[in-house]
């Protein structure tokens, strides 16, 4: 399965995602400048973490007119397989990809450590496989993770099955002392209509070896590996 | 020239008279510009120099020491640590979030100029106590900082210190550490060579931030400091990103000649240095320079301390190549000048010379003094410890409890937890165990890292306390599995035109040196920050100890944390009756006095390697060595990730109560390990003649200690890991 | 050459936790008075145009496109001849 990480001015976790790709599942996988406009023979297009433009404006404002976003956009059109983590959440979210919009934390401080995923749909290209009660511990490292999305919108991500990954306790409830950052419903990720892009605050790729404190991470790519093979 | 035009910039007649010796003439205004902050202490050294070239800076793996913008070491297979602390106190106590962003930003620099790829930061962290409005707020200010810019460039903040103490209420301390990687046949260095090749400034435009910021540093405070506001610099850490990205580029494809980074003195310090490494001279035409701000003086073209620029000398036929590398960066970069052959810095503007001084005269030769030393009279008072007038523990439960809330041990997780120090999916052993411990991917090794240094010692002991700082700091090296390779030193003092703290410099510097020779870690640069007053009251002399370990397998690293129920628990070391300057005697008898615990090296180095070697045969669960809240407070700190129990039982044998659960005698490490591989352990402690007591069993969910089969001490560990915890969130609140 | 002098604040049905802890910080400096903080950004964008009327349209685009997330701000301006 072929995997591009964009590399936009200010990413930071491109090289986690390449190496996650490369070492660790064993996938080819390039780095995508992001001025470049030809995004073919990719499966799968990943938009790493990071600080793009120094999150000057808002997170994620500038990046999303960059001009390899406008073949993303249409490689997402048609079917293609997207991931935002973090940064890359955000330049989704701005560039109109997923509804809503990610602001800063109700704690106002920049906030990392591990956090427990309640998967909530498991009927997703990036899920499916995961057993339904597994909870992923995946960490957080943001000051801008909090969702917000109006209550029309929130009800339809809801109807739809478009919540992916909530924030919860080890015991795997949903609580608000589980809520790393003040996102309503405590969303941490939310994937499209057509469930083919997915947003996720977390960083799988920092959650995908033993020797960096868990493997759940992989998971949602194992997932995506079995979905490519399965076929369409 | 008058004497106030020369004074006010903080030059002395002597050196005045000086100047105008090198020259042959009087300097014009911007040559004393250039003069003013080459030879302020900050730059120059000039107070510090003599002694600092006391340290041992020499060994096999040591590839760059002191002298260039940071020390290098090689680590085997072609690789090597590049690595460096440096203070920016000052500007921090006027605007501490940009104080200590731009002093992250100021240390990456120092980084990756040298060629190597920053891989992580640390900081040691110094301020009044949380009781007074101003600390909280210089505290959040700081951290915020610290986190909004390395989160920002992307490099993990994976370890550090803080501290707080009433000396360091008008006189903070930021202390921020790089740690870089590269590869030996790839080290780049701040020489400019090759005469007529281009010099380039890239990176951000050039304004008036930061005038005189060496002048700043190089003085006390008082209350006039705030007007100083405008020499405090504003860090733009997603510039810093792409000129990091850039040059690094630019270095690994071999386009570079010299490379260095401005910082402190900026322009006149960059160019200045490049040229004096490289016995060189360099013409510059201060009209190439992309400036922000219009009608710029060539002084402050030449002064300006703009951040995140850098200074390349590149060959002819590669100059158009990087400044097409450059652009693809969306980063300015300008031709400014030439490297010539004749030892001048010459500075032209509207097509005039407007400077024109010898290039090695504004780096190396300032004046170097010896300042008078005297040991102060507060020794006297302070190293009087009656142990018989400190009555003995009674409550051992209130104590501990007491000391884990302590800020100064208490768990510093509000900070560390505002720093991304997972970036880069390298960080294998996080923050909250003795040292971070990174891996370096494609290579079983890791690096071990710490910073570390306990203040009051060193001002109730300079010479002991300075000794112990790098003994600790290797120590926490040790017990991650790292084998200590070298240190960084940052050396905080008060003014030292006065003798009794000239004399806490010396001291602490000669026991910094004697025990970097007796552990084999050689400094290999530094920083020295003077003049930390206050209307004339110091700091305690802080000689800040950054240390990088070398993990030949990553895989046999080692942690705080007891880990498995049954394990033995074992005490390596001795316990004397030392209760001076520890943390209980200050936080529950309010007193610092008396000595510093005793520290003798040969037994260090042994308590050293035989944990080491412990390690390395994969025998140990888990290792932490014993410092402020001794014994007692060491073990409660091994209890809390797993939120696993221990049973311990302790002997007395003659000494105080105090002593054995909470005095702070050195050397000491306290593991933990399956009981069937202890009678190996036994074998390598007697090799090395370190005393080995076994002192308990991990299992339950309390902590019980007994002292002479008596129990002192039965408290549940998740309570004891809450109060640890949430000591700092409450005191801010 | 006119200059738009651009508001953007959070929408009123998002909560403000900026606007919260500055409203905290001034009661704690006694000012009891104060009933509400809220915190946006102030921007000033400087721009040749044809006429008020075109600068006003091209503002409000930059709004709309770039400078207000209009999923969580809102946005005002005024436009001064400069």
């Amino acid at each position: 399965m072929k995997f591009g990480v964009v590399v936009f001015p200010g990413s930071n976790c491109d090289l986690d995602a390449f190496h996650l790709v490369k070492d660790v599942l064993k996938q080819p996988v390039d780095y995508i400048w992001h001025t470049q406009e030809n995004l073919e023979g990719y499966d799968c297009i990943i938009l790493p973490g990071g600080f793009s433009y120094g999150d000057y404006l808002r997170c994620g404002a500038i990046a999303r007119f960059s001009p390899v976003m406008k073949e993303v956009v249409r490689f997402a059109h048609n079917g293609g397989l997207v991931i935002g983590i973090c940064n890359g959440f955000q330049i989704l979210l701005e560039a109109g990809l997923l509804p809503g919009a990610l602001y800063r934390n109700t704690n106002l401080q920049f906030r990392c450590h591990f956090t427990y995923l309640k998967v909530e749909n498991t009927d997703t290209p990036f899920t499916k496989g995961i057993a339904p009660d597994r909870l992923l511990k995946i960490p957080i490292a943001h000051g801008e993770g909090n969702y917000y999305a109006d209550g029309e919108t929130l009800c339809r991500l809801q109807e739809n099955g478009q919540i992916v990954f909530r924030y919860a306790d080890a015991d795997g409830k949903v609580t608000d002392a589980a809520n790393p950052n003040g996102s309503l419903y405590n969303i941490a990720g939310i994937c499209n209509e057509t469930r083919n892009v997915l947003g996720m605050m977390p960083h799988p790729e920092r959650a995908a070896e033993a020797i960096l404190g868990s493997e759940d991470g992989r998971l949602i790519f194992e997932a995506l590996l079995r979905y490519k093979e399965g076929g369409r | 020239m008058r004497p106030e035009d020369w004074r006010s910039m903080g030059l002395k007649d002597s050196e005045y008279e000086a100047i105008v010796n090198i020259l042959g003439r009087e300097p014009n205004i911007v040559e004393l510009g250039m003069y003013s902050v080459m030879w302020s202490e900050h730059c120059s050294y000039k107070n510090s120099r003599a002694v600092l070239r006391t340290f041992p800076t020499q060994g096999p793996r040591v590839l760059q020491g002191p002298g260039e913008n940071a020390g290098i070491v090689d680590i085997g297979d072609g690789m090597a640590v590049c690595f460096k602390i440096e203070s920016h106190n000052h500007p921090s106590a006027i605007e501490p979030y940009q104080g200590a962003a731009t002093g992250v930003g100021g240390i990456i620099r120092d980084i990756f100029t040298m060629g190597a790829r920053p891989i992580a930061l640390l900081n040691s962290l110094r301020f009044g106590p949380l009781d007074d409005a101003r600390s909280r707020y210089l505290f959040g200010g700081v951290v915020s900082g610290i986190a909004g810019y390395g989160n920002c460039v992307g490099i993990p903040t994976v370890a550090g210190e803080v501290y707080f103490d009433n000396c360091y209420r008008g006189n903070p301390l930021v202390n921020a550490m790089c740690v870089g990687l590269l590869e030996t046949d790839k080290i780049k260095r701040g020489r400019a060579t090759g005469v007529g090749n281009p010099v380039i400034l890239a990176g951000a435009r050039t304004g008036r931030d930061g005038m005189h910021g060496v002048t700043f540093a190089s003085e006390e405070l008082n209350a006039a400091s705030e007007e100083r506001r405008p020499a405090v610099q504003v860090g733009d850490p997603f510039m810093e990103k792409l000129l990091l990205e850039a040059c690094l580029e630019l270095i690994n494809s071999g386009l570079v000649e010299g490379i260095q980074d401005l910082g402190g003195a900026g322009l006149t310090c960059a160019t200045s240095e490049m040229a004096s490494r490289g016995g060189s001279g360099m013409e510059i035409d201060l009209d190439k320079v992309p400036c922000r701000e219009t009608g710029m003086t060539p002084v402050e073209i030449m002064l300006s301390e703009s951040q995140e620029r850098m200074l390349l000398t590149v060959r002819p036929e590669n100059e158009e190549k990087v400044h097409a590398v450059f652009e693809r960066w969306g980063l300015a970069s300008a031709t400014i000048g030439r490297v010539t052959a004749d030892g001048i810095l010459r500075i032209r503007m509207g097509g005039k010379v407007v400077a024109e001084v010898p290039a090695r005269s504004l780096a190396e030769d300032a004046p170097v003094y010896c300042p008078a030393f005297r040991e102060p009279a507060y020794l006297q008072t302070t190293s009087v410890l009656n142990l018989k007038e400190i009555p003995d523990v009674e409550d051992a439960e209130d104590v501990l409890l007491k000391l884990l809330s302590a800020p100064n041990i208490a768990s510093k997780e509000w900070v560390w937890r505002q720093y991304d120090y997972m970036v880069r999916t390298c960080t294998v052993v996080l923050p909250g165990s003795d040292a971070a411990v990174l891996r370096i991917r494609g290579s079983k090794k890791g690096l071990a890292m710490t910073t570390d240094c306990n203040a009051r010692y060193v001002y109730l002991d300079p010479y002991t306390g300075g000794m112990i700082a790098v003994a600790e700091a290797a120590r926490n090296v040790v017990c991650s599995g790292g084998e200590p390779l070298a240190v960084t030193d940052c050396l905080n003092f008060g003014n030292p035109e006065k003798p009794e703290i000239y004399w806490q410099f010396r001291k602490a510097v000669e026991g910094m040196s004697a025990a970097c020779v007796a552990l084999n870690t050689p400094v290999i640069g530094g920083n020295v920050s003077f003049y930390n007053e206050t209307e004339g009251e110091a700091i305690y002399p802080t000689p800040v100890v950054g240390m990088v370990g070398l993990l030949e397998d990553v895989a046999k690293r080692c942690t705080q944390s007891f880990k498995e129920a049954g394990d033995v628990i074992v005490l390596l070391g001795s316990t004397y009756d030392e209760l001076g300057g520890s943390e209980y005697l200050a936080v529950i008898h309010g007193l610092v006095k008396g000595k510093p615990p005793a520290l003798d090296l040969e037994r260090e180095k042994a308590v050293q390697r035989t944990v080491l070697t412990a390690i390395r045969q994969g025998l140990l669960r888990s290792a932490h060595d014993l410092s402020e809240g001794g014994l007692a407070v060491a073990l409660a700190e091994s209890t809390f990730e797993n939120l696993i129990g221990a049973e311990i039982h302790l002997t007395t044998a003659g000494l105080r109560k105090d002593s054995l659960l909470f005095g702070e005698s050195q050397s000491r490490i306290v593991v933990s390990l399956p009981q069937e591989k202890l009678p190996i352990l036994q074998e390598i402690a007697e090799q090395h003649n370190v005393p080995l007591q076994v002192i308990g069993r991990i299992g339950g969910e309390r902590l019980k200690i007994c002292l002479d089969a008596e129990p002192v001490v039965d408290l549940g560990v998740k309570e004891l890991h809450a109060i640890w915890r949430e000591a700092i969130e409450l005191l801010l609140k | 050459m006119y200059k738009a002098q651009i508001k953007v604040l959070l929408k009123q049905s998002v909560l403000d936790p900026q606007g919260q802890a500055v409203e905290k910080a001034l009661a704690s400096l006694s000012y009891d008075n104060v009933e509400h903080v809220r915190i946006g950004k102030y921007m000033e964008v400087t721009l040749r145009a044809e006429d008020r009327a075109a600068a006003e349209a091209q503002i409000r685009e930059m709004c709309e496109r770039l400078l207000a997330n209009t999923v969580i701000e809102d946005y005002t301006f005024e436009l001064v001849e400069v």
